[in-house]
């Protein structure tokens, strides 16, 4: 079943054509990686499917399970399902990170027409979640990001992606920052989610994060379009040549 | 950054006026009128003594014009400094039913308020204390909470003993204005070792058109005692600007803790400058040996806020707080902070200020850390952080350090941030609306402020920032 459809989307950043002639289309229960060189246009894609203030969209279409993508606000996609990892998570000093979790998961369900959880069950939902992955619970106390490692805030990415559950999965640059031991974690908490409903668009310069999730389909970008799909093969073909023969 | 900067102010929720036959003085400062004043309120001679000292200093002071802010002149002869409402009040029942539904669309109805959470409500309406309650239950304690003009009458040694020993009759020109004209305000008196056995709180509201408030705070926690008191603002939209000049004294005598909360929500005027309330007022405490007194203040509103509440570390050992929040947004002015005045050994103080600007506001943070000569191992530690919504309001911070004394430590943090579109994006990409992710790194960036007030008013703060703040975001 189709869960996004991209035709021909053409997208400027700061009066610069960035994206232009793409096409995607993502089924449910697909991973898709898309690769390129830094600049070839693949986080302007993240943006442009999330809903970033910076994208100008001039042309082409984006279809999220059959409704126009383009004309909803950021919140409204994050809430019916497109939830991405930032590269670089933001910080909110004074907010603590528990309130955090406990309102976007209400904020979500009110927009679901579902009732609150009460803190308890959420607390419930967090502790499993936090043992399962064997999470400090530390994280929960402080603030936002707020003075967190590179490596706590791409776990709290993670946190939230699995208490919000959602559809579609955006990575930028997941294993940006993480050594090998928190990109395997990542790369654990991550498959949780794969139970053939969810989609995951890992946005990747290198290749490592691929060992810890499999794609289904590999994108090679360039000059703001895809120039080359296929599977893991092209990866290796990558890693022998570089970006350089495309 | 035009995404912060769309909207306009969804307006002022307070800016109702209430219709009640008042008597007023008409506009103008003189000696007759300052007679006048004391006559109407039955003052005995030496109050009046006073208010002519204090008059006849004012008219050779010149209005000060070191703070951070522009106005237009305030032309005193233009204001009348005396309005009352008509009808003469005993008792709550008797109380003009659009008073009273004044309060209540203030949040405050007042006999709700009598049975639930134990708050003592003086309610100042324009220059006359209107009600008071829960009289009868703290005087069983022996805590005096009423009316300055009801001191006047009832309790002359006391305020006679107090009035102008903090603030003196010459200190500033709104102070001595103040003390010129003051028309009423709140006395408070907490006996030796005695805990207040409630907050006690004042709403204060200008309610007549072209009258300045001049109110006057008074209170003295006696030895071993203590109490914590509210203050909230309010004012109708008017397009002219009104003048609020208001003095506050504290007392805090040997181990008393006094805890002052302030949350000011006077009129701010609309989004081109217009109307709005231009609040100068001068607030001061002493704390002898042991004692300790905690400034808590949200500053919401106001066209012009010029407001420094300090603290003077008389005796050994005495602690000095100040906790602020000041949001200006639209066109508004802030130039506010505190002074420390250490001269008792082993003094402590702490300021923690939070400065907020949206839309075109301006805001200021003043403040004065002194050590005296025999303040021996005194400490301060001030953090003053700053954050700023959109680019076309400014934050400033003037510190002054004073020492004269080699053992004092003295500290200070500062910061200035600003709410990035990157930020909101990324609590926005996780469902949450633009309004409610500012006010939600707002409230953050606030916190240990708000920590500091007493849980309800916390709440009301908190509303009340949020309030604020809509349409500061698109």
């Amino acid at each position: 079943m189709e869960l996004l459809n991209i035709n021909n989307l053409k997208v400027e950043v700061e009066d610069k054509k960035i994206i232009d002639g793409l096409n995607l289309n993502i089924k449910r229960g697909e991973v898709h990686a898309l690769m390129g060189q830094n600049g070839c246009g693949k986080s302007t894609l993240a943006k442009t499917i999330t809903g970033h203030f910076s994208v100008k969209v001039l042309g082409g279409e984006i279809t999220y399970r059959n409704k126009d993508l383009l004309q909803m606000e950021p919140e409204e996609r994050a809430n019916r399902g497109i939830f991405m990892s930032f590269q670089s998570p933001r910080e909110i000093p004074g907010v603590n990170n528990l309130y955090f979790l406990k309102t976007i998961i209400n904020v979500k369900r009110e927009f679901e027409g579902k009732d609150d959880l009460s803190s308890v069950e959420i607390m419930k939902k967090i502790k499993d979640l936090t043992s399962d992955l064997q999470i400090n619970n530390d994280i929960l106390k402080r603030y936002v990001n707020d003075g967190f490692s590179g490596g706590e805030k791409k776990t709290n990415e993670l946190l939230q992606m699995l208490l919000l559950e959602p559809d579609l999965i955006i990575l930028d640059e997941i294993d940006s920052g993480l050594d090998i031991d928190a990109l395997k974690k990542v790369g654990e908490g991550v498959n949780k989610l794969l139970d053939g409903k969810r989609s995951i668009l890992i946005i990747t310069h290198y290749k490592r994060v691929l060992d810890y999730i499999k794609p289904n389909f590999v994108h090679i970008m360039s000059g703001g379009k895809i120039v080359e799909s296929g599977g893991i093969e092209i990866v290796d073909r990558l890693e022998e040549s570089g970006y350089g023969r495309i | 950054m035009d995404l912060l900067d769309k909207h306009i102010s969804a307006g002022y929720k307070l800016g109702f006026t209430t219709d009640v036959e008042s008597e007023t003085l008409p506009a103008g400062l003189n000696i007759e009128v300052i007679k006048k004043i004391s006559e109407l309120k039955k003052e005995p001679p030496w109050l009046l003594d006073f208010r002519i000292k204090s008059y006849n200093k004012w008219v050779s002071q010149v209005e000060p014009n070191w703070a951070n802010i522009e106005h237009q002149k305030i032309d005193y002869q233009n204001i009348s400094y005396f309005s009352k409402p008509k009808k003469k009040i005993a008792s709550l029942d008797e109380v003009d039913e659009s008073i009273l539904k004044t309060y209540e669309r203030l949040g405050i109805p007042l006999e709700e308020q009598k049975i639930l959470a134990g708050v003592a409500v003086d309610a100042v309406f324009d220059s006359v204390s209107v009600v008071t309650t829960f009289h009868e239950h703290l005087k069983e304690k022996g805590v005096i909470f009423c009316s300055i003009s009801e001191a006047a009458q009832n309790y002359p040694e006391l305020l006679k003993k107090y009035l102008g020993s903090v603030v003196p009759y010459a200190d500033n020109f709104f102070a001595t204005l103040n003390s010129a004209v003051f028309t009423d305000g709140t006395f408070v008196y907490i006996p030796k070792n005695t805990r207040c056995p409630m907050e006690l709180s004042t709403y204060f509201r200008i309610n007549a058109q072209n009258t300045g408030q001049f109110e006057r705070t008074l209170i003295i926690a006696d030895e071993g005692s203590y109490v914590s008191y509210n203050e909230g603002c309010s004012a109708p939209v008017r397009d002219e600007n009104q003048l609020h000049a208001a003095v506050v004294e504290l007392i805090a005598h040997k181990d008393a803790h006094i805890k002052y909360s302030t949350i000011q929500n006077w009129y701010p005027g609309d989004e081109n400058g217009k109307g709005g309330i231009f609040n100068f007022v001068t607030k001061r405490g002493i704390c002898h040996e042991n004692a300790k007194i905690s400034w808590t203040q949200v500053e919401t509103g106001s066209a012009i806020t010029w407001k420094y509440p300090s603290c003077i570390l008389k005796g050994d050992n005495s602690v000095g707080e100040f906790y602020s929040v000041a949001l200006t947004s639209l066109m508004q002015q802030a130039d506010t902070g505190t002074k420390m005045i250490h001269i008792g050994k082993n003094t402590k103080s702490t300021i923690i200020s939070k400065g907020i600007s949206g839309l075109k506001g301006k805001n200021s943070y003043r403040g004065l850390v002194q050590f005296n000569s025999k303040a021996d191992n005194s400490r301060n530690f001030s953090q003053c952080d700053s954050l700023l919504i959109g680019d076309e309001c400014s934050a400033h911070t003037f510190p002054y350090i004073d020492t004269k004394n080699n053992s004092s430590v003295v500290e200070h943090e500062a910061t200035t941030s600003k709410i990035s579109d990157e930020q909101l994006f990324y609590i926005r990409q996780r469902g949450i609306n633009p309004e409610d992710a500012v006010s939600m790194i707002v409230n953050g960036f606030c916190k240990e402020v708000l920590n500091e007030l007493p849980m309800e008013f916390a709440v009301e703060a908190r509303e009340l920032l949020n309030l604020s703040l809509e349409g500061s975001v698109g």
